[in-house]
């Protein structure tokens, strides 16, 4: 079982042993693989690329072909333990939409996604003018699949908007963990959310 | 038609019961297998075929003297292997390769059933292979697996046996024929009808062939098998081996020329009653209705693995058929996977040469195989 990057390693961190799991932009399966092997979980996947669902069906593993815009509606209310949203909430066209559906599929929700308000972000920005292009957001504004991009302080407003209650929260720069200032010092934000009306 | 052939038969021990109600008597199963059944039955994997297929999967067909309808996914080092898989595939009952059909005799009356052959649905089908499975004594499939009306039995059979397979795989199908589906098929079934050769059902007695009808069924149906892209890049408006257009009703195009040649041939290997039932059974085929209208209900307790597979330019059971059919397996709570490939080539593509079909079918059935 080869180990998981940082970021994934503490989305897997949350998920418990024997979960079930749906993992929307699943891609080749890498974290639902390694939740199946080291805990146990029985897991579904989304992903867009033919591709990638190809090769996570060869790992076993059962995807289907779908955007998480569109295809999310298919899936039964509260019908597994965790919904993970893996660094791709900010490539979705309506993100409070896809947040209502994660919390809706999912007893819990898992969301990871880049921090828009990290000092790098907003340094380029400030002194250069332009959008930026960081080590967490590499791709220049034209070509970049990242619509909706937002900060910390963004989605927290937005979780409690669509009434999610936050469980926990993990921020990230680089490989490191940020306790101070998330919203200027993470590059990468992890957060566990459940719904308000439901708590415990 | 053509002379006897010598198939591999097995006449079940028992009746078939139907879904109109009639009984089939003993009805005869040609059936083809390929490899070695393991000591623990495991490896077994039934082969659904199409409309116009039949048991010769991966042989020589015995009339043509083409390769099987399917060599591209089964043989050597393809996805279903020999040296790895035992391959069952059967005739369907209201076919014409050996199975019990219209052409065969019935037993009341020494005669062949012609037009008295009962109408069979899709679910028919599936009961009359899954007794050909107890007769061989082949208990828990490793994989059903189909295409076309062969994925509509894929279907069938992961609904009426949910613990018969550890993998079912779905490709270029649909859960119900849709009135686009029907109304070219009653086109296919007027041309045989219409034909007098056809002799209101009874030309094998008359000894005479519906060739017209039969063949005019066929080149409508191979329309719906192929794009419109596709066409257009295989024969675009080019003429036949002649320079300009004729002013007459010859086959000036190739188009034309190829859809002709297409029909004639069929017909010197199918049987035109055969081509009513089966088409018959695919207008009838509803999985959702037999589950009072919920195809999530049809797939409730199933325990098999499923991948669904559509192609974007097949427009005669389009991805959104597929996707149906998925919402229905995950709402269901089923181990679903389902991938739309890229391919230029129609409702064919599943029977042609295409490498992401079968890394897709080959990955998917190894991780069944390992799980």
């Amino acid at each position: 079982m080869t180990p998981l990057p940082p970021r994934l390693a503490v989305v897997a961190g949350l998920v418990p042993e024997g979960a079930t799991v749906l993992d929307v932009g699943c891609a080749d399966g890498r974290l639902l693989r390694y939740l199946r092997d080291a805990k146990g979980v029985d897991g579904r996947g989304i992903e867009l690329d033919p591709e990638r669902v190809s090769a996570a069906l060869a790992h076993g593993l059962s995807v289907v072909q779908g955007d998480a815009d569109r295809d999310l509606a298919d899936f039964p209310t509260q019908s597994v333990d965790c919904a993970i949203l893996s660094e791709t909430l900010q490539a979705t066209r309506a993100p409070h939409l896809v947040l209502d559906q994660l919390l809706r599929i999912g007893r819990r929700a898992i969301v990871s996604f880049p921090n828009f308000g990290h000092w790098r972000a907003r340094l380029a920005l400030l002194l250069g003018g332009r959008m930026p292009v960081t080590p967490a957001l590499p791709e220049s504004w034209h070509e970049t699949e990242n619509i909706h991009l937002c900060t910390i302080r963004d989605f927290r407003a937005l979780a409690e908007a669509r009434g999610a209650r936050i469980l926990s929260e993990t921020y990230l720069a680089g490989d490191r963990r940020v306790r101070l200032h998330p919203n200027l010092m993470a590059d990468h934000a992890i957060l566990l959310l459940g719904r308000a009306e439901a708590p415990g | 038609m053509n002379a006897p052939l010598a198939h591999r038969t097995l006449r079940l021990p028992h009746d078939l019961p139907l879904d109109s109600g009639r009984i089939l008597p003993r009805p005869v199963i040609a059936y083809e297998t390929l490899g070695t059944l393991a000591p623990d039955g495991g490896n077994a994997i039934l082969v659904f075929h199409a409309l116009t297929g039949d048991q010769y999967v991966a042989q020589v067909h015995p009339l043509t003297g083409k390769p099987g309808w399917w060599a591209n996914m089964v043989g050597p080092e393809k996805p279903i292997d020999p040296a790895r898989h035992f391959v069952i595939c059967a005739n369907v009952i209201g076919g014409c390769m050996g199975s019990e059909g219209p052409a065969s005799p019935n037993p009341a009356t020494g005669r062949p059933w012609a037009i008295d052959f009962p109408v069979i649905t899709i679910a028919d089908m599936v009961r009359a292979q899954v007794a050909l499975l107890d007769a061989l004594g082949i208990g828990r499939l490793l994989a059903v697996i189909g295409g076309s009306m062969g994925g509509m039995q894929a279907l069938q059979f992961a609904s009426a046996y949910p613990d018969r397979a550890r993998a079912v795989i779905a490709i270029a199908t649909t859960a119900r024929h849709s009135a686009q589906n029907i109304a070219f098929h009653e086109v296919g079934r007027q041309a045989i009808m219409a034909d007098p050769d056809w002799c209101g059902g009874r030309f094998l007695e008359a000894g005479r062939t519906p060739v017209a009808g039969l063949a005019v069924a066929r080149m409508a149906a191979h329309i719906t098998y192929l794009s419109e892209a596709g066409l257009t890049e295989r024969f675009g408006r080019r003429l036949q081996e002649r320079d300009s257009v004729t002013f007459g009703f010859d086959a000036d195009f190739q188009v034309e020329s190829y859809l002709r040649h297409q029909g004639l041939s069929f017909t010197r290997r199918f049987d035109a009653n055969s081509y009513l039932i089966i088409t018959r059974a695919m207008d009838y085929f509803d999985l959702a209705h037999a589950h009072g209208g919920s195809l999530a209900d049809a797939f409730r307790g199933a325990t098999a693995r499923f991948a669904l597979v559509s192609f974007d330019s097949d427009w005669l059971y389009p991805t959104s058929e597929s996707k149906r059919i998925v919402q229905a397996l995950v709402a269901a709570g089923a181990h679903a996977s389902f991938v739309e490939l890229k391919s230029p080539h129609g409702h064919d593509s599943f029977l042609l040469e295409a490498p992401e079909l079968a890394r897709l079918v080959d990955g998917f059935l190894r991780a069944v195989e390992t799980a």
